[in-house]
Protein backbone atom coordinates (compact mmCIF):
# COMPACT_ATOMS: atom_id res chain seq x y z
CA UNK A 1 0.00 0.00 0.00
CA UNK A 2 2.66 2.47 1.10
CA UNK A 3 5.10 1.76 -1.75
CA UNK A 4 2.17 2.15 -4.13
CA UNK A 5 1.50 5.69 -3.04
CA UNK A 6 5.18 6.62 -3.09
CA UNK A 7 5.39 5.34 -6.63
CA UNK A 8 2.25 7.30 -7.50
CA UNK A 9 3.76 10.48 -6.10
CA UNK A 10 7.01 10.01 -8.01
CA UNK A 11 5.12 9.40 -11.25
CA UNK A 12 2.94 12.40 -10.65
CA UNK A 13 5.94 14.61 -9.96
CA UNK A 14 7.72 13.30 -13.05
CA UNK A 15 4.79 13.98 -15.36
CA UNK A 16 4.19 17.38 -13.78
CA UNK A 17 7.74 18.43 -14.63
CA UNK A 18 7.36 17.10 -18.16
CA UNK A 19 4.05 18.90 -18.47
CA UNK A 20 5.59 22.19 -17.31
CA UNK A 21 8.34 21.85 -19.92
CA UNK A 22 5.75 21.29 -22.62
CA UNK A 23 3.64 24.23 -21.52
CA UNK A 24 6.54 26.70 -21.19
CA UNK A 25 6.38 27.87 -24.84
CA UNK A 26 2.65 28.52 -24.45
CA UNK A 27 3.29 30.52 -21.33
CA UNK A 28 6.07 32.48 -23.04
CA UNK A 29 3.92 33.33 -26.06
CA UNK A 30 0.96 34.25 -23.87
CA UNK A 31 2.87 36.76 -21.77
CA UNK A 32 4.75 38.01 -24.84
CA UNK A 33 1.48 39.00 -26.45
CA UNK A 34 1.08 41.52 -23.64
CA UNK A 35 4.58 42.95 -24.09
CA UNK A 36 5.64 45.62 -26.60
CA UNK A 37 7.14 44.30 -29.84
CA UNK A 38 10.52 45.91 -29.24
CA UNK A 39 10.84 43.85 -26.07
CA UNK A 40 10.61 40.77 -28.25
CA UNK A 41 13.25 42.07 -30.64
CA UNK A 42 15.60 42.92 -27.84
CA UNK A 43 15.14 39.90 -25.58
CA UNK A 44 13.42 37.20 -27.60
CA UNK A 45 10.79 35.04 -25.93
CA UNK A 46 11.35 34.59 -22.24
CA UNK A 47 9.60 33.94 -18.97
CA UNK A 48 9.97 37.42 -17.53
CA UNK A 49 6.70 38.58 -16.09
CA UNK A 50 6.76 42.30 -15.55
CA UNK A 51 3.26 43.58 -15.01
CA UNK A 52 4.15 47.26 -15.27
CA UNK A 53 5.59 46.84 -18.79
CA UNK A 54 2.61 44.83 -20.00
CA UNK A 55 -0.52 46.14 -21.65
CA UNK A 56 -3.41 45.22 -23.91
CA UNK A 57 -1.93 47.38 -26.70
CA UNK A 58 -1.21 44.40 -28.97
CA UNK A 59 -4.74 43.11 -28.60
CA UNK A 60 -6.18 46.55 -29.27
CA UNK A 61 -4.02 46.76 -32.39
CA UNK A 62 -5.04 43.22 -33.44
CA UNK A 63 -8.73 44.12 -33.32
CA UNK A 64 -8.66 47.74 -34.46
CA UNK A 65 -5.40 48.30 -36.34
CA UNK A 66 -4.96 48.49 -40.10
CA UNK A 67 -3.78 45.09 -41.20
CA UNK A 68 -5.16 42.06 -43.00
CA UNK A 69 -5.12 39.70 -40.02
CA UNK A 70 -8.87 39.08 -39.90
CA UNK A 71 -9.08 38.75 -43.68
CA UNK A 72 -6.56 35.92 -43.36
CA UNK A 73 -8.44 34.55 -40.37
CA UNK A 74 -11.75 34.35 -42.23
CA UNK A 75 -10.05 32.99 -45.34
CA UNK A 76 -8.66 30.18 -43.21
CA UNK A 77 -12.06 29.60 -41.69
CA UNK A 78 -13.80 29.47 -45.06
CA UNK A 79 -11.15 27.27 -46.63
CA UNK A 80 -11.17 24.92 -43.65
CA UNK A 81 -14.96 24.50 -43.70
CA UNK A 82 -15.17 23.94 -47.46
CA UNK A 83 -12.18 21.63 -47.46
CA UNK A 84 -13.52 19.53 -44.60
CA UNK A 85 -17.01 19.16 -46.07
CA UNK A 86 -15.79 18.26 -49.55
CA UNK A 87 -13.02 15.95 -48.36
CA UNK A 88 -15.24 14.06 -45.92
CA UNK A 89 -18.03 13.49 -48.42
CA UNK A 90 -15.72 12.35 -51.19
CA UNK A 91 -13.56 10.19 -48.93
CA UNK A 92 -16.57 8.54 -47.26
CA UNK A 93 -18.04 7.69 -50.66
CA UNK A 94 -14.79 6.12 -51.79
CA UNK A 95 -14.42 4.22 -48.52
CA UNK A 96 -17.95 2.86 -48.91
CA UNK A 97 -17.08 1.63 -52.39
CA UNK A 98 -14.08 -0.20 -50.94
CA UNK A 99 -15.92 -1.78 -48.05
CA UNK A 100 -19.33 -2.71 -49.48
CA UNK A 101 -18.34 -4.34 -52.76
CA UNK A 102 -16.07 -6.92 -54.27
CA UNK A 103 -14.84 -5.77 -57.66
CA UNK A 104 -12.01 -6.30 -60.08
CA UNK A 105 -9.01 -4.14 -59.26
CA UNK A 106 -10.09 -3.49 -55.68
CA UNK A 107 -6.90 -4.77 -54.04
CA UNK A 108 -4.69 -2.90 -56.46
CA UNK A 109 -6.61 0.32 -55.93
CA UNK A 110 -6.44 -0.08 -52.18
CA UNK A 111 -2.68 -0.56 -52.38
CA UNK A 112 -2.64 2.79 -54.19
CA UNK A 113 -4.41 4.33 -51.20
CA UNK A 114 -1.72 2.94 -48.89
CA UNK A 115 1.00 4.05 -51.31
CA UNK A 116 -0.16 7.66 -51.10
CA UNK A 117 0.41 7.53 -47.38
CA UNK A 118 4.03 6.47 -47.98
CA UNK A 119 5.12 8.79 -50.80
CA UNK A 120 6.21 12.18 -49.46
CA UNK A 121 3.80 14.74 -50.86
CA UNK A 122 6.71 17.18 -51.14
CA UNK A 123 8.10 15.27 -54.12
CA UNK A 124 5.02 16.25 -56.09
CA UNK A 125 5.32 19.96 -55.26
CA UNK A 126 6.95 21.01 -58.52
CA UNK A 127 4.86 19.02 -61.01
CA UNK A 128 1.73 19.99 -59.06
CA UNK A 129 2.90 23.58 -59.22
CA UNK A 130 3.33 23.46 -63.00
CA UNK A 131 0.05 21.55 -63.36
CA UNK A 132 -1.79 24.17 -61.33
CA UNK A 133 -0.13 26.86 -63.41
CA UNK A 134 -1.18 25.19 -66.68
CA UNK A 135 -4.73 24.61 -65.46
CA UNK A 136 -4.99 28.31 -64.69
CA UNK A 137 -5.74 27.57 -61.04
CA UNK A 138 -2.95 29.65 -59.54
CA UNK A 139 -4.05 31.83 -56.66
CA UNK A 140 -7.33 29.90 -56.26
CA UNK A 141 -8.64 27.83 -53.37
CA UNK A 142 -9.59 25.03 -55.77
CA UNK A 143 -5.90 24.37 -56.29
CA UNK A 144 -5.58 23.83 -52.54
CA UNK A 145 -8.71 21.73 -52.12
CA UNK A 146 -8.69 19.46 -55.18
CA UNK A 147 -5.48 17.43 -54.70
CA UNK A 148 -6.64 16.40 -51.24
CA UNK A 149 -10.32 15.59 -51.80
CA UNK A 150 -9.76 11.84 -51.76
CA UNK A 151 -7.61 11.87 -48.63
CA UNK A 152 -5.89 8.53 -48.17
CA UNK A 153 -5.84 8.67 -44.37
CA UNK A 154 -9.52 9.62 -44.26
CA UNK A 155 -10.52 6.87 -46.69
CA UNK A 156 -8.54 4.42 -44.59
CA UNK A 157 -10.28 5.49 -41.39
CA UNK A 158 -13.79 5.36 -42.88
CA UNK A 159 -13.12 1.94 -44.36
CA UNK A 160 -12.06 0.60 -40.96
CA UNK A 161 -15.22 2.07 -39.48
CA UNK A 162 -17.50 0.67 -42.18
CA UNK A 163 -16.21 -2.83 -41.51
CA UNK A 164 -18.22 -2.77 -38.33
CA UNK A 165 -21.49 -2.18 -40.18
CA UNK A 166 -23.38 -5.41 -40.96
CA UNK A 167 -23.67 -6.32 -44.63
CA UNK A 168 -27.28 -7.33 -43.92
CA UNK A 169 -28.18 -3.66 -43.84
CA UNK A 170 -27.18 -3.29 -47.45
CA UNK A 171 -28.95 -6.53 -48.39
CA UNK A 172 -32.11 -5.38 -46.61
CA UNK A 173 -31.99 -2.12 -48.52
CA UNK A 174 -31.81 -4.02 -51.79
CA UNK A 175 -34.75 -6.21 -50.82
CA UNK A 176 -36.74 -3.06 -50.17
CA UNK A 177 -35.98 -2.00 -53.72
CA UNK A 178 -33.55 0.84 -53.00
CA UNK A 179 -30.83 1.35 -55.60
CA UNK A 180 -27.12 1.23 -54.74
CA UNK A 181 -26.80 4.98 -54.26
CA UNK A 182 -29.96 5.35 -52.23
CA UNK A 183 -28.67 2.64 -49.90
CA UNK A 184 -25.49 4.62 -49.36
CA UNK A 185 -27.18 7.97 -48.89
CA UNK A 186 -30.19 6.85 -46.82
CA UNK A 187 -28.88 3.89 -44.86
CA UNK A 188 -25.10 4.11 -44.55
CA UNK A 189 -24.31 7.83 -44.33
CA UNK A 190 -26.54 8.32 -41.24
CA UNK A 191 -24.81 5.41 -39.50
CA UNK A 192 -21.40 6.94 -40.26
CA UNK A 193 -22.11 10.17 -38.38
CA UNK A 194 -19.92 9.45 -35.34
CA UNK A 195 -16.92 8.70 -37.54
CA UNK A 196 -17.50 11.96 -39.40
CA UNK A 197 -16.90 13.88 -36.18
CA UNK A 198 -13.43 12.46 -35.68
CA UNK A 199 -12.40 13.02 -39.28
CA UNK A 200 -13.94 16.51 -39.41
CA UNK A 201 -11.83 17.53 -36.44
CA UNK A 202 -8.63 15.98 -37.72
CA UNK A 203 -9.02 17.30 -41.26
CA UNK A 204 -10.09 20.67 -39.88
CA UNK A 205 -6.97 20.90 -37.74
CA UNK A 206 -4.73 19.96 -40.66
CA UNK A 207 -6.46 22.39 -42.97
CA UNK A 208 -6.34 25.25 -40.45
CA UNK A 209 -2.61 24.72 -39.99
CA UNK A 210 -1.72 23.78 -43.56
CA UNK A 211 1.11 25.84 -44.92
CA UNK A 212 3.44 24.70 -47.68
CA UNK A 213 1.09 24.02 -50.60
CA UNK A 214 -1.19 27.04 -50.00
CA UNK A 215 1.96 29.15 -49.61
CA UNK A 216 3.09 28.11 -53.08
CA UNK A 217 -0.30 28.54 -54.73
CA UNK A 218 -1.55 31.79 -53.23
CA UNK A 219 0.08 35.06 -54.23
CA UNK A 220 -2.67 37.59 -53.55
CA UNK A 221 -2.37 38.94 -50.03
CA UNK A 222 -6.16 39.16 -49.75
CA UNK A 223 -6.41 35.42 -50.33
CA UNK A 224 -3.72 34.41 -47.83
CA UNK A 225 -4.64 32.00 -45.08
CA UNK A 226 -3.62 32.65 -41.50
CA UNK A 227 -0.33 30.69 -41.44
CA UNK A 228 0.81 32.35 -44.66
CA UNK A 229 -0.15 35.78 -43.38
CA UNK A 230 1.73 35.19 -40.15
CA UNK A 231 4.75 33.96 -42.06
CA UNK A 232 4.83 37.15 -44.14
CA UNK A 233 4.84 39.23 -40.95
CA UNK A 234 8.17 37.66 -40.11
CA UNK A 235 10.46 39.67 -42.34
CA UNK A 236 14.04 40.63 -41.61
CA UNK A 237 13.16 44.31 -42.17
CA UNK A 238 9.69 45.04 -40.90
CA UNK A 239 8.95 45.61 -37.28
CA UNK A 240 5.82 43.49 -37.04
CA UNK A 241 6.66 41.57 -33.92
CA UNK A 242 3.77 42.93 -31.86
CA UNK A 243 1.22 41.82 -34.43
CA UNK A 244 3.08 38.58 -35.12
CA UNK A 245 3.12 37.45 -31.52
CA UNK A 246 -0.42 38.44 -30.61
CA UNK A 247 -1.59 37.07 -33.97
CA UNK A 248 0.16 33.77 -33.31
CA UNK A 249 -1.35 33.59 -29.85
CA UNK A 250 -4.81 34.35 -31.20
CA UNK A 251 -4.49 31.79 -34.02
CA UNK A 252 -4.06 28.98 -31.50
CA UNK A 253 -7.16 29.91 -29.51
CA UNK A 254 -9.91 28.61 -31.85
CA UNK A 255 -8.28 25.24 -32.30
CA UNK A 256 -7.51 25.02 -28.59
CA UNK A 257 -11.15 25.75 -27.74
CA UNK A 258 -12.23 23.12 -30.22
CA UNK A 259 -9.81 20.65 -28.70
CA UNK A 260 -11.03 21.23 -25.16
CA UNK A 261 -14.60 20.65 -26.35
CA UNK A 262 -13.98 17.62 -28.56
CA UNK A 263 -10.89 15.91 -27.17
CA UNK A 264 -12.20 12.45 -27.83
CA UNK A 265 -12.62 13.11 -31.54
CA UNK A 266 -9.17 14.63 -31.92
CA UNK A 267 -7.64 11.59 -30.35
CA UNK A 268 -9.82 9.10 -32.26
CA UNK A 269 -8.92 10.76 -35.53
CA UNK A 270 -5.26 11.08 -34.70
CA UNK A 271 -4.75 7.49 -33.60
CA UNK A 272 -7.00 5.90 -36.22
CA UNK A 273 -4.26 4.23 -38.23
CA UNK A 274 -1.92 3.41 -35.42
CA UNK A 275 -3.27 0.09 -34.22
CA UNK A 276 -3.92 -1.71 -37.46
CA UNK A 277 -2.53 -5.18 -36.90
CA UNK B 1 -30.42 2.46 -70.51
CA UNK B 2 -27.57 4.55 -69.09
CA UNK B 3 -29.42 4.73 -65.83
CA UNK B 4 -29.76 0.96 -65.64
CA UNK B 5 -26.09 0.58 -66.42
CA UNK B 6 -24.98 3.01 -63.71
CA UNK B 7 -27.35 1.51 -61.19
CA UNK B 8 -26.21 -2.08 -61.62
CA UNK B 9 -24.34 -3.71 -58.78
CA UNK B 10 -21.39 -4.34 -61.08
CA UNK B 11 -20.88 -0.71 -62.00
CA UNK B 12 -21.83 1.00 -58.73
CA UNK B 13 -18.56 0.23 -56.91
CA UNK B 14 -16.59 1.91 -59.67
CA UNK B 15 -18.80 4.98 -59.41
CA UNK B 16 -18.09 5.08 -55.68
CA UNK B 17 -14.33 4.83 -56.02
CA UNK B 18 -14.17 7.02 -59.14
CA UNK B 19 -13.22 10.21 -57.24
CA UNK B 20 -10.21 8.43 -55.79
CA UNK B 21 -9.18 7.09 -59.18
CA UNK B 22 -9.41 10.57 -60.71
CA UNK B 23 -7.50 12.27 -57.90
CA UNK B 24 -4.92 9.50 -57.92
CA UNK B 25 -4.32 9.81 -61.65
CA UNK B 26 -4.45 13.60 -61.94
CA UNK B 27 -2.70 14.59 -58.73
CA UNK B 28 -0.40 11.63 -58.05
CA UNK B 29 0.39 9.43 -61.03
CA UNK B 30 0.63 12.23 -63.55
CA UNK B 31 2.78 14.53 -61.36
CA UNK B 32 4.98 11.60 -60.36
CA UNK B 33 5.52 10.58 -63.98
CA UNK B 34 6.04 14.15 -65.09
CA UNK B 35 8.48 14.63 -62.22
CA UNK B 36 10.36 11.58 -63.46
CA UNK B 37 10.30 12.96 -67.01
CA UNK B 38 11.33 16.43 -65.85
CA UNK B 39 14.33 15.01 -64.06
CA UNK B 40 15.81 14.13 -67.47
CA UNK B 41 15.17 17.58 -68.91
CA UNK B 42 16.26 21.13 -68.53
CA UNK B 43 13.03 22.85 -67.49
CA UNK B 44 12.43 26.53 -66.82
CA UNK B 45 8.92 27.80 -66.27
CA UNK B 46 7.65 29.60 -69.38
CA UNK B 47 10.35 28.16 -71.67
CA UNK B 48 10.62 25.10 -73.89
CA UNK B 49 11.97 22.10 -72.01
CA UNK B 50 14.60 19.92 -73.63
CA UNK B 51 15.93 16.46 -72.98
CA UNK B 52 19.39 16.26 -71.45
CA UNK B 53 19.59 12.59 -70.45
CA UNK B 54 20.98 11.82 -67.02
CA UNK B 55 22.83 15.14 -66.74
CA UNK B 56 20.77 16.29 -63.75
CA UNK B 57 21.62 13.12 -61.87
CA UNK B 58 25.30 13.27 -62.76
CA UNK B 59 25.43 16.85 -61.60
CA UNK B 60 23.56 15.92 -58.43
CA UNK B 61 26.13 13.28 -57.55
CA UNK B 62 28.83 15.93 -57.50
CA UNK B 63 26.76 18.55 -55.71
CA UNK B 64 28.18 19.02 -52.22
CA UNK B 65 25.26 21.22 -51.12
CA UNK B 66 22.85 18.44 -52.05
CA UNK B 67 24.81 15.97 -49.94
CA UNK B 68 24.80 18.44 -47.11
CA UNK B 69 20.99 18.55 -47.41
CA UNK B 70 20.76 14.74 -47.50
CA UNK B 71 22.98 14.49 -44.44
CA UNK B 72 20.93 17.06 -42.56
CA UNK B 73 17.67 15.28 -43.38
CA UNK B 74 19.11 11.90 -42.44
CA UNK B 75 20.54 13.15 -39.15
CA UNK B 76 17.27 14.89 -38.31
CA UNK B 77 15.29 11.75 -39.09
CA UNK B 78 17.57 9.53 -36.99
CA UNK B 79 17.49 11.93 -34.04
CA UNK B 80 13.70 12.12 -34.14
CA UNK B 81 13.49 8.31 -34.29
CA UNK B 82 15.84 7.88 -31.36
CA UNK B 83 13.94 10.40 -29.24
CA UNK B 84 10.37 10.18 -30.46
CA UNK B 85 9.84 6.41 -30.29
CA UNK B 86 11.35 4.99 -27.07
CA UNK B 87 10.46 7.94 -24.83
CA UNK B 88 6.81 8.27 -25.84
CA UNK B 89 6.48 4.49 -25.50
CA UNK B 90 7.89 4.53 -22.01
CA UNK B 91 5.81 7.56 -20.99
CA UNK B 92 2.67 5.92 -22.39
CA UNK B 93 3.28 2.82 -20.30
CA UNK B 94 3.87 4.90 -17.17
CA UNK B 95 0.83 7.11 -17.67
CA UNK B 96 -1.37 4.12 -18.54
CA UNK B 97 -1.43 3.19 -14.86
CA UNK B 98 -5.13 3.54 -13.99
CA UNK B 99 -4.47 4.79 -10.47
CA UNK B 100 -2.24 7.61 -11.73
CA UNK B 101 -3.41 11.08 -10.72
CA UNK B 102 -4.62 13.54 -13.36
CA UNK B 103 -3.74 11.25 -16.26
CA UNK B 104 -6.45 12.69 -18.52
CA UNK B 105 -5.10 16.16 -17.86
CA UNK B 106 -1.55 15.12 -18.70
CA UNK B 107 -2.63 13.40 -21.89
CA UNK B 108 -4.38 16.56 -23.08
CA UNK B 109 -1.56 18.86 -22.05
CA UNK B 110 0.99 16.76 -23.93
CA UNK B 111 -1.21 16.95 -27.01
CA UNK B 112 -1.47 20.77 -27.00
CA UNK B 113 1.70 21.45 -29.04
CA UNK B 114 0.31 19.40 -31.96
CA UNK B 115 -2.50 21.93 -32.27
CA UNK B 116 -0.14 24.72 -33.27
CA UNK B 117 0.71 25.30 -36.90
CA UNK B 118 4.32 24.80 -37.82
CA UNK B 119 4.49 28.51 -38.61
CA UNK B 120 3.47 29.49 -35.10
CA UNK B 121 5.52 26.75 -33.43
CA UNK B 122 8.55 27.65 -35.54
CA UNK B 123 8.22 31.32 -34.67
CA UNK B 124 7.98 30.52 -30.97
CA UNK B 125 11.08 28.33 -31.05
CA UNK B 126 13.02 30.79 -33.17
CA UNK B 127 12.41 33.45 -30.52
CA UNK B 128 13.07 31.10 -27.59
CA UNK B 129 16.37 30.03 -29.10
CA UNK B 130 17.30 33.61 -29.97
CA UNK B 131 20.94 34.58 -29.58
CA UNK B 132 20.26 37.42 -27.15
CA UNK B 133 21.13 37.11 -23.53
CA UNK B 134 17.50 37.56 -22.53
CA UNK B 135 15.90 34.91 -24.74
CA UNK B 136 14.46 31.95 -22.90
CA UNK B 137 17.11 29.28 -23.43
CA UNK B 138 20.03 31.65 -23.02
CA UNK B 139 18.59 33.17 -19.89
CA UNK B 140 18.30 29.67 -18.41
CA UNK B 141 21.87 28.88 -19.45
CA UNK B 142 22.88 32.21 -17.94
CA UNK B 143 21.72 30.99 -14.53
CA UNK B 144 24.42 28.33 -14.79
CA UNK B 145 26.99 30.90 -15.86
CA UNK B 146 27.01 29.91 -19.53
CA UNK B 147 27.67 32.69 -22.04
CA UNK B 148 24.80 33.38 -24.49
CA UNK B 149 24.84 30.83 -27.33
CA UNK B 150 24.13 31.78 -30.94
CA UNK B 151 21.97 28.73 -31.43
CA UNK B 152 20.93 29.24 -35.00
CA UNK B 153 24.42 30.02 -36.26
CA UNK B 154 26.04 26.69 -35.43
CA UNK B 155 25.46 23.22 -36.84
CA UNK B 156 25.05 21.33 -33.57
CA UNK B 157 23.22 24.06 -31.69
CA UNK B 158 20.95 24.69 -34.68
CA UNK B 159 20.02 21.05 -34.71
CA UNK B 160 19.34 21.14 -30.99
CA UNK B 161 16.72 23.82 -31.66
CA UNK B 162 15.30 21.86 -34.59
CA UNK B 163 15.03 18.60 -32.67
CA UNK B 164 13.65 20.39 -29.62
CA UNK B 165 10.89 21.76 -31.82
CA UNK B 166 10.08 18.30 -33.22
CA UNK B 167 10.14 16.74 -29.76
CA UNK B 168 7.86 19.42 -28.37
CA UNK B 169 5.31 19.03 -31.14
CA UNK B 170 5.20 15.25 -31.50
CA UNK B 171 5.97 13.74 -28.10
CA UNK B 172 2.34 13.85 -27.01
CA UNK B 173 0.97 12.58 -30.31
CA UNK B 174 3.30 9.59 -30.33
CA UNK B 175 2.36 8.93 -26.71
CA UNK B 176 -1.28 8.79 -27.76
CA UNK B 177 -0.44 6.32 -30.51
CA UNK B 178 1.21 4.05 -27.97
CA UNK B 179 -1.62 4.54 -25.48
CA UNK B 180 -4.17 3.41 -28.03
CA UNK B 181 -1.92 0.44 -28.82
CA UNK B 182 -1.76 -0.42 -25.11
CA UNK B 183 -5.56 -0.54 -24.96
CA UNK B 184 -5.44 -3.60 -27.20
CA UNK B 185 -3.28 -5.60 -24.82
CA UNK B 186 -5.50 -7.66 -22.50
CA UNK B 187 -4.89 -7.16 -18.76
CA UNK B 188 -4.89 -10.96 -18.28
CA UNK B 189 -1.45 -11.17 -19.87
CA UNK B 190 0.03 -8.94 -17.19
CA UNK B 191 -1.83 -10.73 -14.40
CA UNK B 192 -0.62 -14.11 -15.62
CA UNK B 193 2.94 -12.79 -15.89
CA UNK B 194 2.78 -11.33 -12.38
CA UNK B 195 1.59 -14.65 -11.00
CA UNK B 196 4.52 -16.33 -12.72
CA UNK B 197 6.78 -13.87 -10.91
CA UNK B 198 7.78 -11.60 -13.81
CA UNK B 199 9.21 -8.25 -12.76
CA UNK B 200 7.87 -4.96 -14.10
CA UNK B 201 10.87 -4.72 -16.40
CA UNK B 202 10.29 -8.25 -17.71
CA UNK B 203 6.60 -7.53 -18.27
CA UNK B 204 7.59 -4.44 -20.25
CA UNK B 205 10.16 -6.17 -22.46
CA UNK B 206 8.33 -9.51 -22.86
CA UNK B 207 4.71 -8.39 -23.17
CA UNK B 208 4.39 -4.67 -23.82
CA UNK B 209 7.12 -4.13 -26.40
CA UNK B 210 6.30 -7.17 -28.58
CA UNK B 211 2.55 -6.55 -28.48
CA UNK B 212 2.99 -2.89 -29.32
CA UNK B 213 4.77 -3.87 -32.51
CA UNK B 214 2.01 -2.83 -34.95
CA UNK B 215 1.87 0.61 -33.33
CA UNK B 216 5.65 0.89 -33.31
CA UNK B 217 5.80 0.03 -37.01
CA UNK B 218 3.18 2.66 -37.75
CA UNK B 219 4.98 5.35 -35.73
CA UNK B 220 8.29 4.34 -37.29
CA UNK B 221 6.87 4.55 -40.82
CA UNK B 222 5.33 7.98 -40.40
CA UNK B 223 8.42 9.25 -38.54
CA UNK B 224 10.74 8.17 -41.34
CA UNK B 225 8.47 9.90 -43.82
CA UNK B 226 8.16 13.06 -41.76
CA UNK B 227 11.86 13.15 -40.89
CA UNK B 228 13.04 12.88 -44.48
CA UNK B 229 10.40 15.30 -45.79
CA UNK B 230 11.00 17.99 -43.14
CA UNK B 231 11.29 21.51 -44.53
CA UNK B 232 8.99 24.12 -42.99
CA UNK B 233 10.40 23.64 -39.48
CA UNK B 234 13.80 24.63 -40.79
CA UNK B 235 12.34 27.42 -42.92
CA UNK B 236 10.63 28.91 -39.86
CA UNK B 237 13.60 28.58 -37.52
CA UNK B 238 15.98 30.27 -39.95
CA UNK B 239 13.34 32.67 -41.25
CA UNK B 240 13.71 31.50 -44.83
CA UNK B 241 15.31 28.78 -46.85
CA UNK B 242 18.83 30.08 -46.25
CA UNK B 243 20.79 29.25 -43.15
CA UNK B 244 24.44 30.07 -42.50
CA UNK B 245 26.56 27.47 -44.34
CA UNK B 246 23.29 25.63 -45.06
CA UNK B 247 23.25 24.15 -41.56
CA UNK B 248 19.47 23.83 -41.68
CA UNK B 249 19.06 22.91 -45.35
CA UNK B 250 17.01 19.74 -45.95
CA UNK B 251 16.31 17.69 -49.08
CA UNK B 252 12.91 19.31 -49.61
CA UNK B 253 14.47 22.69 -48.85
CA UNK B 254 16.97 22.09 -51.64
CA UNK B 255 14.20 20.92 -53.95
CA UNK B 256 12.32 24.12 -53.18
CA UNK B 257 15.41 26.26 -53.64
CA UNK B 258 16.28 24.78 -57.03
CA UNK B 259 12.71 24.48 -58.30
CA UNK B 260 10.91 27.54 -57.02
CA UNK B 261 13.63 29.99 -56.04
CA UNK B 262 16.03 29.31 -58.93
CA UNK B 263 13.44 28.12 -61.48
CA UNK B 264 15.60 25.10 -62.21
CA UNK B 265 12.73 22.60 -62.28
CA UNK B 266 14.44 19.69 -63.99
CA UNK B 267 17.26 19.61 -61.46
CA UNK B 268 14.79 19.97 -58.60
CA UNK B 269 12.75 17.08 -60.01
CA UNK B 270 15.88 14.92 -59.87
CA UNK B 271 16.24 15.88 -56.20
CA UNK B 272 12.62 14.78 -55.67
CA UNK B 273 13.17 11.44 -57.38
CA UNK B 274 16.22 10.76 -55.21
CA UNK B 275 14.17 11.63 -52.11
CA UNK B 276 11.43 9.26 -53.28
CA UNK B 277 13.96 6.47 -53.74
CA UNK B 278 15.54 7.05 -50.33
CA UNK B 279 12.12 7.07 -48.61
CA UNK B 280 10.86 3.99 -50.41
CA UNK B 281 14.05 1.98 -49.83
CA UNK B 282 14.16 2.81 -46.11
CA UNK B 283 10.46 2.25 -45.54
CA UNK B 284 10.21 -0.96 -47.56
CA UNK B 285 13.29 -2.37 -45.84
CA UNK B 286 11.86 -1.45 -42.50
CA UNK B 287 8.48 -3.00 -43.32
CA UNK B 288 10.07 -6.15 -44.73
CA UNK B 289 12.18 -6.57 -41.59
CA UNK B 290 9.15 -6.19 -39.36
CA UNK B 291 7.18 -8.74 -41.39
CA UNK B 292 4.43 -6.33 -42.41
CA UNK B 293 3.99 -7.65 -45.93
CA UNK B 294 2.46 -10.90 -44.76
CA UNK B 295 -0.56 -8.86 -43.76
CA UNK B 296 -0.80 -6.66 -46.83
CA UNK B 297 -4.10 -8.18 -47.94
CA UNK B 298 -5.88 -7.29 -44.73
Amino acid sequence: MKTGSIRKTILFAFFSVLCLLILVPFYAVTIASFKPGEDLIRYGLNLRFNLSAMSFDNFVFLFTGEHAYFTWFFNSLLLTVVQVVVTLLVSATVAYGFSAYEFRGKTLLFICVLLIMMVPFEILLLPLYTLTFNMGLMNSYSAIILPGVASAATIFFFRQYLRGIPKEMIAAGRVDGANEYAIYVRLILPVMKPSFAAMAILNGMNSWNNFLWPFMVLSDENKYTLPIGLKTLLTPYGNNYDLLIVGSFFSILPILALFLGFQKYFIDGMTAGAVKG
Amino acid sequence: MIKNFLYSQKVAPYVFVLPFVLVFIIFWVYPLLSSFGMSFQKVTLGQEAHFIGADNYTKLMGDTIFFKAVRNSAVYMLLTLVILIPFPMLFAVLINNKSMWAREFFKSAFFFPALTSVVVAGTIFRLMFGEMEGSLINSILGVFGVEPVKFLKGQTTGFIALVALATWRWMGVNMLYFLSGLKNIPDDYYEAASIDGASAFQRFTRITVPLLKPTTIYVLTISIYAGLAMFIESMMLWNGNNSPKNIGLTIVGYLYRQGIEKNNLGYAAAVGIVLLLITMVINLTQLAFSGMFKKEED
